[in-house]
């Protein structure tokens, strides 16, 4: 089956959508590249095309990890399943 | 489990040893106004590759070292049989001329002060017809993947770069590297935000250190001309609407393409030859593509692999453009562009292993003479690097 969304490594707390959309609510499974797992969870939000799903609950102040780096901090608390993007994550560099 | 792949590849074993995959006769214009001639000559002989340029007028200090670095740079290109060079005066000509004859490759000269454009285009048409000749009867031979010299850059990148294009270049360093197989990445300012861990992948700590230089200096340089807060430019309006979120997760991205493994053990200037032996290595250089390329193809780099997201359509005169994509909309409608279409990753009809095995047959077909999308197509794309004004 057509993933919803991919993981690059265990260690990362997002997933990038590939599909046109998810919505809130919808069932969403996610490959998991570098193990070749399938996860899955129930969306909480919207989020679009090649942007980032949260894979786990984030409370503000989190470090966020994508490719098994550090790409930046929660500034909000984000549910799992929720949109990750510039409305509650920054760089921790200015 | 990897598939087997070839350890050869046919190419043309050049006088210094290196190989070429291509065979061009080039006629390279030393300066901005020899472009006619050099292009006349191209017209008259089949089958030469005139190189036009911009530049090469009232330049100084390192803005002009690099000049001569990358002209001299592209005539010693293995994948260059050999070169007429014509300039407006001798001094500059026979610089250019000593450069390239360093490699034991053919190589003339002709300057036309004194005697004009015709004069000058019959003389060199001559040169370039019996260059041409000659370059037709060298043949191909097998040679070792220690003699593939392969650079990397990507461009029009969107979040399917990140994803699979960019990681599936990365499976083929993992696998290329412990061959011996020269590789080379650059994009100084794209790498911001995920500098001190590409610094970590540094082979020493004197190349970890020579890097963070290079990177300081880069960056000096935009804090002292830059307006605002570059929190406005890096990501832009569009990666941030494409999803990217921070400077890091771009510059992770794009980080992709050097792999999981391999270490670079050295920190080239723009169009410096590696000294190093094999291995990976970095090079300062612009993101700007056909800039990049053409600075990595003076340093001898014989293939080049671009991955591309929105669809960036660049060639090189001498070095082959490989393009792949990941993203299903650019395979789709940019077709005629695009040597490799992984975005299979995306629906998980494929995974990178099995990608970075068809980006190694894909570049080892190019190696044996395949001709890119991009040289099909005509892109020459030949961008001097400027570092300021001329005098």
């Amino acid at each position: 089956m057509n993933p919803h969304f991919i993981v690059h490594e265990p260690k990362d707390s997002v997933g990038v959508v590939v599909v046109d959309q998810i919505g809130a609510g919808e069932e969403v499974s996610g490959w998991v590249m570098e193990t070749d797992e399938t996860i899955s969870m129930t969306a909480t939000e919207v989020v679009p095309l090649g942007h980032k799903l949260a894979l786990k609950d984030i409370s503000v102040g989190e470090t966020i990890f994508k490719y098994g780096q550090d790409i930046g901090k929660a500034v909000g608390d984000i549910r799992q399943g929720g949109h990750v993007h510039v409305q509650n994550v920054k760089t921790k560099r200015w | 489990m990897a598939k087997e792949f070839s350890k050869t590849f046919m190419g043309y074993r050049r006088e210094n040893g290196r190989v070429g995959v291509r065979n061009h006769v080039v006629i390279l214009p030393v300066d901005d106004i020899s472009n006619a001639a050099a292009e006349a000559v191209g017209r008259n002989v089949f089958g030469t590759l005139a190189i036009p340029h911009s530049y090469g007028r009232l330049q100084f200090g390192a803005d002009l070292e690099l000049f001569f670095r990358t002209i001299i740079g592209t005539g010693k290109n293995p994948n260059v049989a050999a070169v007429v060079v014509i300039g407006i005066e001798p001094g500059w000509t026979q610089k250019v001329v000593d450069g390239i004859a360093a490699t034991g490759k053919p190589v003339e000269g002709f300057s036309i002060e004194g005697k004009g454009d015709i004069e000058t285009i019959a003389k060199a048409s001559w040169k370039a017809k019996e260059f041409m000749h000659w370059a037709s009867e060298i043949q191909r031979e097998e040679c070792g993947l220690e003699d593939l010299w392969i650079s990397v850059k990507c461009g029009e990148s969107d979040t399917t770069s990140g994803l699979a294009s960019n990681p599936t270049v990365g499976n083929l360093m993992d696998k290329l590297e412990p061959l011996g197989v020269p590789l080379c990445f650059g994009e100084t300012s794209e790498l911001t935000g995920a500098e001190q861990v590409c610094a970590e992948r540094a082979a020493t700590p004197e190349v970890k250190q020579k890097f963070l230089d290079t990177w300081n200096s880069y960056n000096d340089f935009i804090l002292e001309n830059k307006t605002n807060d570059l929190s406005e430019s890096q990501p832009t309006k569009g990666n941030i609407a494409g999803g990217l979120t921070t400077i890091e997760e771009k510059a992770f991205g794009n980080f992709q393409k050097i792999g999981k493994n391999p270490k670079f053990v050295d920190v080239l200037e723009p169009a410096e030859e590696p000294s190093k032996g094999s291995g990976l290595y970095f090079m300062d250089t612009s993101s700007a593509a056909a800039e990049c390329v053409t600075l990595q193809a003076a340093a001898g780099f014989t293939v080049h692999l671009f991955p591309t997201g929105q669809g960036n359509i660049i060639g090189n005169p001498i070095e082959p453009v490989i393009k792949l994509t990941a993203n299903p909309k650019t395979a789709r409608t940019m077709s005629e562009h695009i040597d490799l279409d992984v975005s299979g990753i995306l629906r998980r009809d494929l995974n990178l292993d099995s990608a970075g095995d068809q980006l190694i047959d894909i570049t080892l077909r190019t190696a044996n003479g395949r001709l890119t999308a991009a040289e099909v197509l005509g892109h020459r794309e030949f961008v001097l690097t400027k570092l300021y004004r001329s005098a």
